[in-house]
């Protein structure tokens, strides 16, 4: 907090690489507009185990939804590690919390 | 969770069955674990505990000092949003009324993550940097507006005290099986219901949000345990899944000779998709909405350990989709959910009737006792986040703006008791089903502050009053809409959560409705103040809040000053 040179508008992130945005987009969209489209697995069979088509197709789309948020994480996740090393080349922030005016 | 449960209430029939005696080792397995998860949560004061100042400050006692990890994060979202409540009332609605009402809390669930992942990582880098502690703060800092700020509080926090209140109806179930409880004195009846009240009350006090974090560890060990092991014998023992999906099919197929009609869908026909589609959507828009989501949020270390627990959480969503179809489980093993007095027929009480009647009392017992642990954890979050609300935007804003952190705290203490005693009035004073009319209102309401909310982590675009004006729309028409629904058997107003379009014969999600309404009268309303030049609010956030992580500095400091010109926005 002490540090003067930091200001509301120094960068916290350099600019952004639209790449992973738009696959991790259309992999979160994924995600949201599968469930919902009702139509398409309001039906009794096939089954499977005995469970009716409309309750394993719900069930089995969230495993299928952590992986698709999985893929999304690893894709942000390092593009922000990029453009965050693009504003502070130096390395070695690994503490476990932020003091306030620890960057430079 | 709730959303579709109105017109459950009216399912009342009478039985020929005597009155409900105690399961004495149900009973003290419940009570033993009870006790123990009580001292935990004393003991969760001193966990990590805030250093020299102790829980003298919000971000203390309210937010567990902002550095809850992946681990305690998973376990206190998923002890927070997958509630009591849940687990007694989906598989109550399977039960009762087959898959609308009930099913649609699987998509509900799964569309939750996404919306969250894209949402929550921007809202935790400005409460970071500037300090803010509820959704209000947010809203304060991006409009500058104080009628806007005090709406989203005050939806907050009315929101939330149903929604305590059905924690209770929750444990109220588990004694109601356990045989505990005197129907013809009110005071005896519910005192076990007191006594867990004060057990909650006294430790969120002394220990804030650290208690329910902790707890919520051991509520989900019991929960994974009940439920695992009911899914793997319950089962077989009622002849397996294409039997228990038969005996379902069969009941809602019956035409009910009291209504004359079927109980519910087996599967959804082509009139109620959209009902499917928008109840799910809907009540995923809602739920990070409400202030106990936020607070599980912002109690995180760092930005992306929401991101990363949105793709882990969707775990829970499988358990309770196993959840859901014990009420089909329970038509197969003819469970019969009956209240105290022997003869009124309660579809909230299947679950744990069914894990009493199948189960040896001791195991029996562990799993009611995770219900009513499942109870604490999301009661304490929520009344926390209520009583954030009222110490930051009511109580400071309004009233002492110069409060120190050590008097906020103090406030927050005394506030989140109030909200749990006015949650207990509820329950004891009003019947359950006022609970849940008053829990479908809070869902329809918190929609409407999602315009605010979210269009404000992404753009400065909307105008203070037009938001404003979306709302207070939103607000009148949820609530007249969802009065004007009337329960076909008891003829009772707030009947359930689904009604047209208007203008057209499409059922959907009331909130949802309204909330495309607020959104419409958001966007025409800020054309014409900004053609007609109306002055907006300041903003104190700037591009590179959105995107800040733990290891940058905080802006606390700079926040006073330098507000003159708005930050671009990215």
């Amino acid at each position: 907090m002490s540090a003067t040179n930091i200001t509301h508008d120094s960068p916290t992130r350099g600019p952004a690489k639209p790449l992973p945005y738009v696959i991790s987009g259309v992999l979160l969209a994924a995600a949201i507009i599968m469930p919902l489209v009702v139509p398409m697995y309001a039906k009794d069979g096939p089954r499977l185990f005995g469970f009716p088509f409309f309750y394993w197709y719900q069930m089995m789309w969230v495993p299928i939804c952590a992986i698709l948020i999985g893929i999304s994480y690893w894709l942000l996740t390092a593009e922000d590690k990029r453009r965050r090393a693009a504003v502070r080349p130096e390395p070695g922030h690994h503490g476990r919390h932020d003091a306030g005016g620890e960057a430079k | 969770m709730s959303a579709a449960l109105g017109n459950l209430t009216g399912v009342l029939a009478a039985a020929p069955t005597a009155t409900r005696g105690i399961n004495v080792t149900a009973l003290v397995v419940v009570i033993v674990l009870f006790v123990l998860v009580g001292i935990l949560g004393f003991y969760a004061a001193r966990w990590r505990s805030g250093g020299t100042d102790g829980l003298h400050s919000l971000d203390e006692w309210g937010l567990g000092g902002r550095k809850f990890g992946s681990w305690i994060t998973w376990f206190l979202l998923g002890g927070d949003l997958y509630t009591a409540y849940t687990f007694v009332a989906v598989p109550a609605a399977m039960w009762a009324a087959g898959s609308v009402s009930g099913f649609f809390a699987v998509p509900y669930t799964i569309v939750l993550y996404p919306i969250v992942f894209l949402l929550m990582a921007r809202l935790w880098s400005v409460s970071k940097r500037h300090g803010f502690v509820t959704t209000a703060d947010f809203v304060g800092g991006r409009y500058g507006s104080r009628p806007l700020t005090l709406a989203i509080a005050l939806t907050g926090i009315i929101a939330t005290m149903p929604y305590i209140a059905l924690q209770l109806v929750g444990i109220k179930s588990v004694l109601t099986v356990l045989g505990v409880g005197n129907p013809g004195n009110w005071f005896l009846n519910d005192l076990p219901l007191i006594v867990a009240f004060v057990v909650l009350a006294v430790y969120t006090y002394t220990s804030g949000l650290r208690a329910p974090a902790m707890i919520a560890v051991v509520k989900d060990v019991l929960i994974y345990l009940a439920v695992i092991v009911a899914i793997i014998y319950l089962p077989s023992k009622f002849g397996g899944w294409e039997h228990i999906f038969g005996a379902a099919q069969e009941k809602m197929t019956t035409v009910n000779p009291a209504t004359g009609k079927v109980p519910g869908p087996f599967i959804p026909g082509a009139d109620s998709y959209a009902a499917y589609a928008t109840l799910a959507l809907g009540s995923a828009m809602a739920l990070f909405m409400y202030p106990h989501s936020i607070t599980g949020v912002l109690a995180t270390k760092s930005r992306n350990t929401i991101r990363k627990n949105a793709a882990v959480l969707p775990l829970y969503s499988l358990v309770l989709g196993f959840l859901a179809l014990l009420g089909y489980v329970a038509i197969a093993a003819g469970t019969h959910p009956v209240e105290l007095n022997g003869k009124t027929i309660n579809p909230q009480l299947v679950v744990p009737q069914l894990f009493l009647d199948n189960f040896p009392s001791w195991f029996a017992g562990v799993a009611l006792a995770a219900i009513a642990v499942g109870a604490l954890v999301p009661a304490a979050i929520m009344s926390i986040a209520a009583a954030n609300l009222f110490t930051r935007n009511i109580y400071r804003d309004l009233f002492r703006k110069d409060a120190t952190p050590r008097q906020e705290a103090k406030v927050s203490k005394l506030a989140s008791l109030v909200v749990k005693f006015g949650a207990l009035i509820f329950v004891i004073g009003l019947d359950a089903s006022a609970a849940i009319n008053m829990q479908l209102l809070g869902g329809i309401w918190i929609l409407q502050t999602f315009p605010a909310i979210v269009a404000g982590l992404y753009t400065r675009w909307f105008h203070k009053w037009a938001l404003f004006a979306g709302w207070a729309v939103g607000i009148v028409y949820g609530t007249w809409t969802a009065y004007s629904v009337v329960n076909p058997v008891t003829h009772a107003h707030f009947g359930g959560s689904i009604a047209a379009i208007p203008g057209t014969n499409t059922k959907v999600y009331i909130a949802v409705t309204a909330f495309v309404l607020n959104a419409v009268v958001a966007l025409v309303v800020t054309l014409v103040l900004r053609a007609l030049k109306v002055p907006d609010g300041k903003d104190i956030t700037r591009a590179s809040d959105y995107g800040a992580d733990e290891d940058d500095p905080e802006v606390r400091a700079f926040a006073a000053r330098s507000v003159d010109t708005p930050g671009p926005v990215i």
